[in-house]
């Protein structure tokens, strides 16, 4: 049965595992068991996201049946998700821009490796990244940007954070579009990640680094 | 056309009827014969690499955005509106920087027309974003799942009725008119001019008809001012317009990034539909601003095929082969399009340097993709060129630039074919960056 909607996700059959989850939860089926199957799955996608047989259509459908599920699932959760999770990451595209792409799958193959993610959205100025790392208490704190113009917000973002007395306290990592590792230096962060699989590679090294 | 035989001309001798006629532009007034030799030489330069002969120099160019305005200290929404203001700062901008390729004035664009409309596709200063911020894309599904049928149907109408009403705030009644397409016969055509009558259409068609004047004003005002500065210094205006992959005028465009992609899913067969409808539209669109403006190179930018963007398989299913088409179209009326690769290509450059496309007939600009393994496939086939990356200009030093452009010639430029350009557009900049690429292109770039 469970490997039904594991291969409906895997396959990019989207209606068949919306009508899949739909029929579980009609049969009164355990929602954890359906959320863990999701998981097992976007384990598979983010795999063969790695190794170059899947790209951005797939990763963005599967964003997609991954919300649209959670969605149906969710009502039915009792208390929320007992799962264990790995390291928090705070990650936003900075101020001045609104490309997501970059950034959401980032987050994705993030949680898909079983990190703890707060996305903050787009064009997020300085004060919410502190105001969010001060609530929050991430170990990493992930910023996208693809505008050239955007390098100075990235670097007032670090700064602020700085300021705000939390720099020791976390790992920053920047990456998309324009930023390379000469973008690193210019705006002070710990490292440049060029794809997501760098920045899980990134996230998986710094987690055990801090002790706050 | 100016030639009169035009129609019975070969796309080689086309090809050469626009550059002879670029070389020596009607109506040009040139400062001085030296300006007149020094821009005919410009020429010559952009020929030359197009045709894969090695010219005297590799010639200069970098994608022109907001840099040049910010660099004579004017705010976007200043270079929007005033275009006294505009004026000053591009000719201070190129006779400090003299590219081999004009900065034009007109990257800003008529903000004008658009606040006419009520333009809902872009935020830009004084709707939406500070004075500084350079105009932002609105993605949104300005076409709808399923709408693929009435654009396959007629995308004119579809324009017309679906998505122009969308996009401009002010053209929304345009809602209500009937489809053009029934203006046949006599007992038709009354009812198809009705909704003309109706006071909100009436009053959406004085609003484009004050726009259009908004829009000639400022054409006149940038026509002006390039041609002061291509008068003064020589430089060459190198484009004459644009055109689209017919499958980013659906991504970016009509569907949006995201969307598009579900589409691939769940109905393939209407976007490769829609990009073949869309072709002869593309082709139309660049032979069209080349024969405007008297200037044969027209720029093609590309979005949704990149690296990642799709599979291999899907790159040539989905987006090559309608590119492929719009390319060799243009490139049968003599006109070069020049493609701006943007993001990485590294893994379609078997697929793009298709020996149907003529050699020496193509122009194309990277973005991060590896210039030397587009050298191994490029060499002897197309010019190309781009490449320098604008984090450097933007953060690094001119020590820095001046080693990768050095490197970049060094490794792609010595058979010529080459244009020496940034790989993306350049809205921020060190200034002694900037001019440390274009410096050491001028010095180094000189070929024995
Ligand atoms: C799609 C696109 C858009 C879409 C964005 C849709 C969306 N929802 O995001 C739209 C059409 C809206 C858009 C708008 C604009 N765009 Co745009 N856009 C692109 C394009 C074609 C692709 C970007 C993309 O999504 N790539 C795919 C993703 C997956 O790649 P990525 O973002 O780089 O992310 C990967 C890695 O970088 C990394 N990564 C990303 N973030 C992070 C973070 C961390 C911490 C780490 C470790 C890694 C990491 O992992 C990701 C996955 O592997 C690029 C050109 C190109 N091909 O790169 C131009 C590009 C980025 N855009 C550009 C421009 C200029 C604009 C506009 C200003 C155009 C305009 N005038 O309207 C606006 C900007 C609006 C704004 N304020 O942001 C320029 C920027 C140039 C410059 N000098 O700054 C580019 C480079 C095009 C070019 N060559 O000139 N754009």
């Amino acid at each position: 049965m469970t490997d039904e909607l594991v291969a409906a996700i895997v396959e990019m059959r989207d209606g068949d595992a919306l009508a899949l989850t739909k029929q579980r939860l009609d049969d009164d089926a355990n929602p954890l068991t359906i959320l863990d199957e999701c998981r097992a799955a976007m384990e598979i996608v983010g795999k063969r996201f790695e190794v170059g047989e899947y790209f951005l259509p797939e990763l963005i459908l599967a964003g997609e049946m991954m919300k649209q599920i959670a969605a149906q699932v969710k009502p039915r959760l009792q208390s929320p998700s007992a799962a264990q999770k790995r390291a928090k990451v705070i990650i936003g595209t900075v101020q001045g821009d609104i490309h997501d792409i970059g950034k959401d799958i980032v987050a994705l193959m993030l949680d898909i490796n079983g990190f703890e993610v707060h996305d903050l959205g787009v064009d997020v100025p300085p004060e919410k990244f502190v105001e969010q790392i001060a609530i929050l208490q991430p170990q990493v704190v992930a910023l996208s940007g693809l505008l050239t113009i955007i390098f100075d917000s990235m670097k007032e973002t670090i700064a602020a954070i700085q300021a705000a007395g939390l720099r020791e306290r976390v790992k920053i990592m920047i990456g998309g579009g324009t930023v390379d590792e000469q973008v690193r230096g210019y705006v002070g962060a710990d490292a440049y990640g060029k794809d997501a699989i760098a920045a899980v590679a990134l996230a998986k090294a710094w987690e055990h680094d801090h002790v706050a | 056309m100016w030639l009169e035989n035009w129609d019975e001309l070969s796309p080689a001798e086309k090809f050469n009827a626009r550059f002879d006629d670029w070389t020596s532009p009607p109506g040009a007034q040139f400062a001085s014969p030296a300006i007149a030799r020094a821009y005919t030489e410009r020429v010559r330069l952009f020929r030359d690499a197009i045709q894969l002969n090695k010219p005297t120099r590799v010639p200069l160019h970098f994608f022109s955005g907001f840099y040049a305005i910010r660099y004579a200290g004017l705010t976007v929404e200043e270079a929007m509106y005033d275009y006294e203001k505009l004026g000053a700062a591009m000719k201070q901008f190129n006779a400090d920087f003299m590219p081999d390729a004009l900065a034009s004035a007109m990257t800003a664009g008529p903000a004008k027309a658009f606040e006419l409309l009520d333009l809902k596709l872009y935020r830009w200063p004084r709707h939406g974003v500070p004075p500084t911020a350079p105009f932002q894309y609105v993605e949104a599904e300005y076409m709808r799942a399923d709408e693929y049928d009435l654009l396959l149907a007629d995308p004119t109408n579809y324009f017309l009725r679906y998505y122009l009403p969308r996009i401009f705030g002010n053209l929304a009644p345009w809602q209500k008119l009937a489809a053009l397409t029934d203006l046949t016969e006599w007992p038709l055509m009354g009812s198809a001019l009705v909704a003309l009558g109706n006071p909100e259409v009436q009053a959406a068609f004085e609003k484009l008809l004050a726009a259009g004047c908004a829009a000639l004003e400022w054409m006149k005002a940038c026509g002006a001012i390039n041609s002061a500065i291509v008068n003064a210094l020589g430089l060459v205006p190198l484009t004459s317009g644009f055109s689209k992959a017919p499958f980013d005028t659906l991504g970016d465009t009509l569907r949006g990034t995201r969307p598009i992609m579900v589409d691939k899913f769940h109905q393939p067969q209407k976007i490769i539909a829609a990009c073949e409808r869309l072709t002869p539209l593309a082709v139309e669109m660049a032979v069209r601003a080349a024969n405007g403006a008297r200037k044969p190179i027209v720029l093609i930018p590309l979005h949704k095929g990149a690296d990642g963007f799709m599979s291999e398989k899907d790159f040539k299913t989905f987006y090559w082969t309608s590119l492929k088409q719009t390319i060799l179209g243009i490139v049968a009326e003599g006109v070069v399009p020049m493609m701006f690769v943007e993001g990485g290509y590294n893994s379609r450059l078997d697929i793009i340097a298709d020996p149907d496309i003529p050699k020496g007939t193509t122009l194309w600009m990277f973005d991060k993709t590896d210039l030397k393994a587009v050298k191994k496939r490029f060499g002897g086939w197309a010019c190309f060129g781009g490449n320098v990356p604008v984090s450097l200009l933007a953060t690094g030093t001119p020590k820095q630039v001046e080693e990768y452009v050095r490197r970049l010639i060094d490794e792609v430029a010595p058979d010529g074919g080459f244009i020496l350009s940034t790989g993306a557009v350049v809205d921020d900049a060190r200034p002694e960056n900037l001019r440390a690429m274009i410096e050491t292109g001028r010095a180094y770039g000189v070929y024995q």
